[in-house]
């Protein structure tokens, strides 16, 4: 296994810049996930590490080797596709023993790592059938025994596991996990859902409009989003972000929302007075907005939407912003069409500057 | 297959319509009303493929009894004398004789020069045209454009390259002895070189098609996975174009038997019959020698072999060559 890196790679296709200047380490035996909506280049930097795509710029090591010059057959890379692109005209054995004989694998060792993986994959009884014989979490498994038998340096997923049904996909996130520790592989995941991305990366990175927004551990990510796309991004449902111009409050400052104020902590007051920001954006989760008689903000109920162990009240503040608030189920539910207020604790404030959308960290 | 299709679609729909009413009904009114509703159906079908059974009647089943029926008569040395029945016997007689064993082989000969080296040539384009290179949609253009040429175009073209005086061989300095054409030997090859260049653009197009149906994730994966170009092709590419190829083998085979027009401006079956392929052989029985009842059992062979070779295509290509999604 390897560590593999970016060293400010840029991907360019005619005028759309898929990839922009993208510095970035998957450490070894890591569980890297790439994170981002549709379109944010996400499975143009993965295939740029198996060298399906030259970057424009820029520089991808694998190991302690710089692969720019290196074709994708000499990268000893594997690759896991949503597709799972298992070759249709071969058996599951074959597809399985298909990476060793491109190696020159003797007969023997051959066929002991593809029965080998096909063990750890549970897919011994279907080695003689052809693909399209299998049901979609089969050929999942293929895919992924094929790509575990001949132990490469890193293992490159996109979306694997987007053409499982729902409940699959929960089970093979978890055995996808379990299988990377076992191998101590390195594993460089892209995937849209956030949810996967929190549920199985060791760290995630976070992708917008081909540019790295965020890298962290997904706790990190999610207790501290570096900005307002990550902090939207990460969270189901997404944090509550509402703007409003700074004023001064008293000794302090504080945020204008319609007719109410949310005053500052004076360490995030100093950080805004020292920038000199006239507007802010708030960001408060929905589990940390509660509904009580002495709450800041005067709201009204839109809808509420029963989960069964949880409840989201969909409120509209004064001025029409939208806010979610997340409750417990054994908390009383308030009738659509009431007025409420919203209460938080103030050190769960998250703040960023309206211009440049960046988090403000308290001075 | 996609005939049955239809008629499915054309059955649910009716079905769809009327399945509310149905509902509301005792079984038993169902059944009468579902039995007339029937009958209007098979009616109305019947009425809708009539023109087309008029035109197939007219022009392809009248004629090919007629042609079969033909085959029973011998007809007469000489001009104004009465046909005279023989039977199967003139079927055996003209399919024994060296006179058609001699064109068959001729013909089996034409179709293996032209068709293995066709399809190998037209891969080998559509290869090389499906790389992603600037500009090889000028060559995409170029390969496929004989199919804009027809026959007669191809044969004169042909021939002007290689006529012995004005041709290409000349031109660079090779002074063909006797004319390619006129070379007992070298004439059937000089028909196949026209007949595969003609057919290229086909089949050019044919597996450019087939090579665009392979996802480009198959080739990802396969060259990730170790594969080098030669592998993926013999690996991934050719057994992933198989349906394809079998399909161009078997038209192809079918085009090559039907082969007349090459022939018939450029060498009339000659040099010493050794371009007289079946079909300019039935032609010249027909025309030349006025020999109705051998033409139409010469006419019924091809028939049975083209049959049979369709027979093959369907039969394999909706069995075997295929693979699931
Ligand atoms: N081969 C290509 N040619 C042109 N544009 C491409 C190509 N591949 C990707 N793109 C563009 O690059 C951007 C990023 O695509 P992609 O990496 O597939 O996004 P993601 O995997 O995050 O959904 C998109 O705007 C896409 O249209
Ligand atoms: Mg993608």
């Amino acid at each position: 296994m390897a560590r593999v890196v970016f060293e400010h790679v840029t991907k360019r296709f005619g005028d759309v810049v898929a990839v922009r200047d993208l510095s970035l380490e998957a450490f070894d035996r890591e569980f890297l996930v790439l994170l981002g909506p549709s379109g944010c280049g996400k499975s143009t930097a993965l295939r740029m590490i198996a060298g399906l795509e030259d970057p424009s710029e820029g520089s991808i090591r694998i190991g302690d080797r710089v692969v720019d010059e290196v074709e994708p057959k000499d990268r000893n890379v594997a690759m896991v596709f949503q597709s799972y692109a298992l070759y249709p005209h071969m058996s599951v054995r074959k597809n399985i023993e298909f990476p060793l004989r491109t190696r020159k694998v003797g007969k023997e060792e051959r066929e002991k790592l593809a029965s080998e993986a096909a063990h750890t994959l549970g897919l011994e009884t279907l080695l003689d059938r052809k693909p399209a014989q299998l049901s979609g979490g089969q050929r999942q498994r293929v895919a992924l025994a094929r790509a575990i038998v001949r132990r490469p340096d890193a293992f490159l997923m996109d979306e694997p596991l987007s053409n499982l049904d729902a409940k699959l996909r929960v089970q093979t996130r978890a055995e996808l996990v379990e299988l990377q520790r076992r191998l101590e592989a390195t594993v460089i995941y892209v995937t849209h859902d956030q949810v996967e991305a929190m549920t199985m990366g060791d760290r995630i990175a976070i992708m917008s409009d081909g540019v790295l927004q965020q890298i962290g551990p997904p706790q990190s990510v999610y207790e501290k989003p570096g900005n307002l796309f990550v902090a939207r991004f990460i969270g189901t449902p997404a944090m509550n972000t509402v703007t409003g111009p700074v004023v001064p409050e008293g000794e302090g400052l504080a945020v204008a929302i319609a007719s109410s104020r949310v005053p500052l902590p004076a360490p995030y007051a100093k950080a805004v007075g020292d920038a000199g920001l006239t507007g802010v954006v708030i960001g408060v989760r929905p589990e940390h907005l509660t509904l009580a008689s002495e709450g800041l903000l005067p709201a009204t109920v839109s809808v509420v939407e029963s989960l069964g162990h949880e409840r989201h009240v969909i409120c509209r503040l004064e001025d029409g912003q939208m806010v979610i608030v997340r409750q417990q189920s054994s908390e009383p539910a308030p009738g659509e069409g009431s007025m409420v207020r919203l209460a938080t604790d103030l050190h769960h404030l998250h703040l960023f500057d309206v211009h440049t959308e960046q988090r403000i960290e308290p001075a | 297959m996609t005939f049955s299709g239809d008629s499915g679609t054309l059955g649910a729909l009716a079905d769809l319509g009327e399945a509310d009413e149905a509902e509301a009904r005792t079984p038993r009114q169902r059944g009468k009303r579902f039995g007339r509703r029937r009958r209007r159906e098979i009616g109305l079908a019947y009425l809708l493929i009539l023109p087309s059974l008029l035109i197939f009647g007219i022009f392809v089943f009248y004629p090919f009894f007629r042609n079969f029926y033909l085959g029973f008569y011998k007809t007469p040395p000489f001009p104004g004398l009465p046909t005279r029945y023989v039977g199967f016997d003139q079927y055996s007689n003209v399919l024994t004789s060296q006179d058609f064993v001699d064109s068959l082989k001729t013909t089996v000969g034409f179709a293996l020069l032209t068709v293995p080296a066709g399809i190998i040539l037209g891969l080998l384009l559509a290869v090389l045209a499906n790389q992603q290179l600037r500009g090889v949609g000028i060559y995409r253009t170029i390969f496929s454009s004989t199919i804009a040429t027809s026959v007669a175009v191809a044969a004169v073209i042909f021939g002007t390259l290689f006529n012995p005086v004005v041709g290409l061989l000349p031109w660079i300095g090779i002074d063909p002895k006797p004319p390619i054409l006129d070379n007992p030997n070298l004439a059937l090859f000089g028909v196949a070189i026209i007949t595969i260049w003609q057919t290229l653009g086909i089949t050019f197009i044919l597996m450019s098609s087939g090579l665009q149906s392979i996802p480009d994730e198959l080739h990802e994966a396969a060259q990730i996975d170790g594969a080098g170009p030669v592998r993926r092709f013999w690996r991934i590419t050719l057994p992933l174009l198989s349906p394809t190829i079998f399909f161009a083998v078997v038209v192809g085979s079918i085009f090559a038997f039907q082969t007349f027009g090459q022939i018939d401006i450029l060498t009339q079956g000659g040099p010493i019959k050794r371009t007289n392929v079946l079909t300019y052989f039935i032609y010249k029985t027909l025309r030349q020698d006025s020999n109705d009842g051998k033409a139409a059992v010469l006419a019924i062979a091809l028939f049975a072999i083209t049959f049979v070779l369709t027979l093959i295509q369907m039969r394999v290509l909706e069995k075997r060559v295929h693979y699931g999604r």
